[in-house]
Parts: structure tokens; C-alpha cells; sequence
């Protein structure tokens, strides 16, 4: 009896251990983390080392420089014009492709060859898309933008289909049966349903894309991202962090703009009331696609 | 009288918008115009280069195939599998670094404004950065290799796992955290009853889904330096072997489609 009562208070003392499912997983995890990180070379002396060279390092990226705002500003308004027409045009083709791609309104052999050029478009990361249009258009900013482009494609054209069918079918029917044309019931039944999400999620690729614009540079298709790398190999620290610094304000401000379009567009707000309040529309930038 | 003229000032026929309203609309979609038009004329093409586009992508193709299957065994193996180690120990890391800030952002648990907002900050800036960007930096200070590679990934990601963990503690149930609170639970207690049950789903799917992320950008991290495939990718394009490149994009992509059956198969047993 006695036994038993030990036995039970001891059980009560951990009402929720670990299973031993879960104990053997975070093992395994830690032995793997330890396996991984001496194949990748991580070593003790390598971070001590590190450290001292990363105090430099931060050291000499202040203060930032200011010499060569011209340069700056080249960059930066490339990087801007790559980041809109590749928004512009990302947008204007993956409204067909994505209409062709929802299955509760198009037959089986539209929906099948849309889904697959979206699907390609997504797969390759849009640096090595870069890489590839480097090589068919040349060094510089067109490049860059048709890059980017193939890159909206594949995330607004995915999300784009899904909100499509997800929409009521009455509105649909009932515009089919007043006689509609094809189009007419996409301008008046599947529009109004989906233009919101639409807004939303154009409004979250031109903020992609700005980000991204400042990185396709690195293999040439123009933009901040060359100059960035030009400054990283010329050991220009100071210059670096002002390029850093820029970009981040770049898309703290390309942030604010999209809530700004978002409040105009979706939630009809007037001027006074726009600059009243700030950042209630919340948009949560969909998961499945790097935020 | 008075009523009728005044109702007479309301317009007739109905309107979906105000006057204001429909200037502000106005004025948007012709900032929209405005910047499309200006940044199509300002931005600088080469016609030329864009007039042989068909031939040089011809010429591409062409050189491209037969792909090298032959140059698999040996470097380019070894690269990919650095590049799974890459992404796979960059993800650990970063779930390590990004719990903590996570924790400090979601307002409900660290009821401090200022702590939320730093955190906040730490996630803004991990983000703003472009994961090649911080490869930069991390081999500025490491060197050139997998190190530089594995910090960069794991910085990078810091800012998406904290970010939905931290909304994830936000929206958790307060109601067991009350009870908790009241039995006198310790706060290591707390969060390791009452919120850990409740954000485990959205934990693991965020870090499934980071995962996936990082094999995707891990695979060009080696484009500045920072070790896997993409170093084997470069040095492939600067000596012009494109046979060998195509070997590689396949094997990426190959990668990146197996990476997400991986995890709609973890998805399924996990959750």
C-alpha cells in the first residue's frame, strides 16, 4: 500500500514530463546541431576571433559616410524604379493567369498550364531568376526588373487564385443570369468580391519588392544592391552602413505608403481622417512566403 | 419651405463616394501613374542588349545542354549537403536567438512598453536586412565559408520566427494563464503550462515553414561567399561551364520541391 502511494505522489510531482518520444527528439536535435556545426567548421577560436573582428568591423561602419550622396541617390532611385515596374507589371499579368487559374471558373485545361507557370515562378529564388535574365538581357536594370517581375508572379499569382475560389458563386450566378457576357461577370461578380485582398496583397509585393530590388544588384541586374557589393569589397564600412541605413528607411517608408493606400482604397477614409489616425488597418502579411 | 430647400442641396442621385473621398482616390491613382510613367522613362535599358535577348537565351539553352551529370560526385554533392546543414543549423539557431525577443515582444507577457518596443526593433531591423546582406556582414566578420552562411540565415530569420511567435503568445487564451497566475506559478511555470500548449501549432508551423525559407536562401548565400551550393553556382558562372550550372539549378530545385514535401509531411504528423 505504502509502495503505491509513493509511487502515485511521484507521478503527481511531474503531471506533465516529457514523453520519452520528445526526450529522444531533443536529443537528436542536439547531437545533429552538434554533428552539423563541426562539418561547417564552427569553432571555439574561430568566434573569439570573430568577435574582436566584428568590433572592428561595427567600429568602422561609424561613422556613416556622406561623401558620395550621388552615388546614393543613382542606387537608390534605380532600385526604386526596378521595385515599381516590376510591381506595375507582376500585377498586370498574374491578374489573367490567376483568372485562368481558379478552378471554379475555368475548365481543367486552363487551370492545369497557369498553376504550372506560377509554381515555376515560385520554386527558383528570384537571385538565381536574376542570374538567368543577366545572362538574356545584360547587365543592368532591366534585368532586374524582369526578375522581380517572374517573383510576383508567383506570389501574388498563388494568393490571387486562392481568393478567387473562395468567393460566393451567387453573385456569379446571379449576374449570369441576366445575360451577362464572360467579362461582365468578372468585372461585376468576381471583382468586387476579391478587390480587397487584391489591394492588400499588391500593396504587400511593391513593399517586397523593394526589399528584394536592393539585393538582385548583388549578381548585376542594377539598383542599391551593386553599389552595396562595390562597397563591401572596397572594405568602404562607412559607406556601407549609410547604403544599410538608407534602405532601411526606404522601407519604413514603403511600409507607412502601403497602409496609407490600403486606408484609401479599402477603408475610404478622407484626407483629415488619413492624417488623424495611423496604422489601424492591419494587414497581416499572408504566411507561406518569406514575411 | 426651409425642409424642401434644404433637402433639394442633397444630391439626387446616389454616390458611392464623397467628394473627398473621390479626390483622395484621384490623387492616388495618379501618384500610381505618375511613378510608373516616371521610373519606365528614367529607368536605363540597352536597347541593343534587349534586341539579341532571344539569341543570347538561344545560345544559353544551348550551352546549358547536354546537363554535366558527370561533375555531381565530389564538390557539388558535398556543397549541397552543406547547404541542408546551412539552413537546417541556421533555423535551429535562430529559434534559439528569436524565443527571447519573441517572448519580450508579445505585449500580454512582458507588460513593458519599452521592452516591447525594442524587441520590436530587433525584429524590424533582422528583417529589413536581405539575407545576403547579413552574408555580407558575417563574413566581413567570420570569413568566407559556411560560418558566415549559417549566422546569416539564422540572423535573417530572427525577425520572422519572433515576429509570429510573438503574435502567437499575443492571441494565446488568458484564461489558463490566470489560473496559473493564481496558484502562484513561477513565471518559467507559466510559460512553460499555460502559454506553450496553446502556441505549440503555430510554433512548429513557423518553424517548418522558416525552414523551407532557409533552403530556398541558402542556396544563394554562396553568391557573396558564404559557403553551400551557391559558392559551387558561382564559380560555375565565372568559368562559364554552363552545363554544369544547369546540373546545379536542377539539384536546387529538386531541393527546394523536396524541402516542401518534407514539410507537408511534418505538417501532417506534427499538428
Amino acid at each position: 500500500m505504502a509502495g503505491v502511494n509513493a509511487a502515485t505522489t511521484e507521478k503527481q510531482a511531474q503531471p506533465f514530463a516529457l514523453s520519452w518520444r520528445a526526450k529522444a527528439g531533443l536529443i537528436a536535435v542536439l547531437v545533429y546541431a552538434i554533428y552539423a556545426a563541426s562539418q561547417l567548421g564552427f569553432s571555439w577560436e574561430r568566434f573569439e576571433a570573430g568577435w574582436e573582428l566584428g568590433a572592428r568591423f561595427i567600429g568602422r561602419l561609424f561613422p556613416p559616410s556622406i561623401e558620395r550622396l550621388n552615388i546614393l541617390w543613382q542606387g537608390i532611385a534605380e532600385s526604386l524604379e526596378i521595385a515599381i515596374l516590376a510591381s506595375t507589371l507582376g500585377i498586370l499579368l498574374s491578374l489573367p493567369i490567376s483568372l485562368l487559374g481558379a478552378r471554379n471558373l475555368m475548365p481543367a485545361w486552363a487551370t492545369w498550364p497557369s498553376r504550372a507557370i506560377v509554381a515555376l515562378c515560385r520554386a527558383l529564388h528570384p537571385v538565381i531568376v536574376a542570374i538567368i535574365f543577366v545572362k538574356a538581357v545584360g547587365f543592368g536594370a532591366l534585368a532586374g526588373v524582369l526578375a522581380l517581375t517572374v517573383a510576383s508572379i508567383g506570389f501574388i499569382g498563388k494568393l490571387f487564385t486562392e481568393a478567387i475560389e473562395e468567393i460566393s458563386l451567387k453573385q456569379v450566378e446571379a449576374v449570369r443570369a441576366s445575360g451577362a457576357s464572360f467579362a461582365n461577370v468578372i468585372i461585376f461578380a468576381v471583382m468586387p468580391q476579391v478587390f480587397a485582398r487584391f489591394v492588400g496583397f499588391a500593396t504587400y509585393q511593391l513593399d517586397s519588392n523593394l526589399r528584394n530590388s536592393t539585393m538582385v544588384g548583388i549578381v548585376g541586374a542594377g539598383g542599391i544592391g551593386g553599389t552595396l557589393f562595390s562597397a563591401f569589397q572596397r572594405f568602404d564600412y562607412d559607406f556601407v552602413c549609410t547604403i544599410l541605413l538608407t534602405i532601411i528607411a526606404i522601407i519604413l517608408m514603403g511600409e507607412l505608403l502601403a497602409r496609407m493606400i490600403r486606408a484609401v482604397l479599402l477603408d475610404n477614409v478622407s484626407l483629415g481622417e488619413l492624417l488623424r489616425r495611423r496604422g489601424k488597418t492591419t494587414f497581416r502579411a499572408p504566411a507561406g512566403d518569406d514575411v | 419651405m426651409n425642409t424642401e430647400q434644404r433637402l433639394e442641396s442633397y444630391p439626387q442621385a446616389w454616390q458611392r463616394y464623397t467628394a473627398g473621398q473621390r479626390l483622395l482616390r484621384f490623387t492616388l491613382y495618379l501618384l500610381f501613374i505618375l511613378a510608373i510613367v516616371q521610373s519606365a522613362r528614367t529607368i536605363d535599358v540597352i536597347p541593343e542588349f534587349l534586341y539579341d535577348a532571344p539569341t543570347q537565351m538561344a545560345d544559353l539553352i544551348n550551352r546549358m545542354w547536354p546537363v554535366d551529370w558527370s561533375s555531381f560526385k565530389g564538390t557539388i554533392s558535398k556543397a549541397l549537403i552543406e547547404t541542408l546543414h546551412m539552413a537546417t543549423l541556421g533555423t535551429l539557431l535562430s529559434i534559439v536567438l528569436a524565443v527571447p525577443v519573441g517572448l519580450l515582444a508579445a505585449n500580454n507577457l512582458t507588460p513593458n512598453r519599452g521592452l516591447n518596443l525594442l524587441a520590436r526593433f530587433i525584429l524590424v531591423s533582422s528583417r529589413s536586412i536581405n539575407s545576403l546582406v547579413w552574408a555580407l556582414l558575417f563574413i566581413a566578420i567570420f570569413g568566407p565559408g559556411a560560418v558566415a552562411g549559417t549566422m546569416a540565415i539564422a540572423f535573417r530569420s530572427i525577425g520572422f520566427v519572433g515576429k509570429l511567435l510573438g503574435e502567437a503568445i499575443e492571441e494565446a487564451h488568458p484564461g489558463p494563464i490566470e489560473a496559473l497566475t493564481a496558484t502562484g506559478a513561477s513565471l518559467g511555470s507559466i510559460i512553460q503550462y499555460g502559454y506553450w500548449p496553446q502556441i505549440r501549432p503555430a510554433f512548429w508551423s513557423v518553424v517548418l515553414l522558416r525552414w523551407d525559407i532557409n533552403v530556398r536562401e541558402s542556396a544563394v548565400l554562396g553568391l557573396v561567399g558564404a559557403g553551400g551550393i551557391g559558392m559551387a553556382l558561382n564559380s560555375a558562372m565565372d568559368l562559364f561551364q554552363w552545363d554544369r550550372v544547369a546540373l546545379i539549378l536542377l539539384l536546387i530545385f529538386a531541393v527546394v520541391i523536396l524541402a516542401e514535401i518534407i514539410i507537408t509531411r511534418c505538417r501532417k504528423s506534427l499538428l
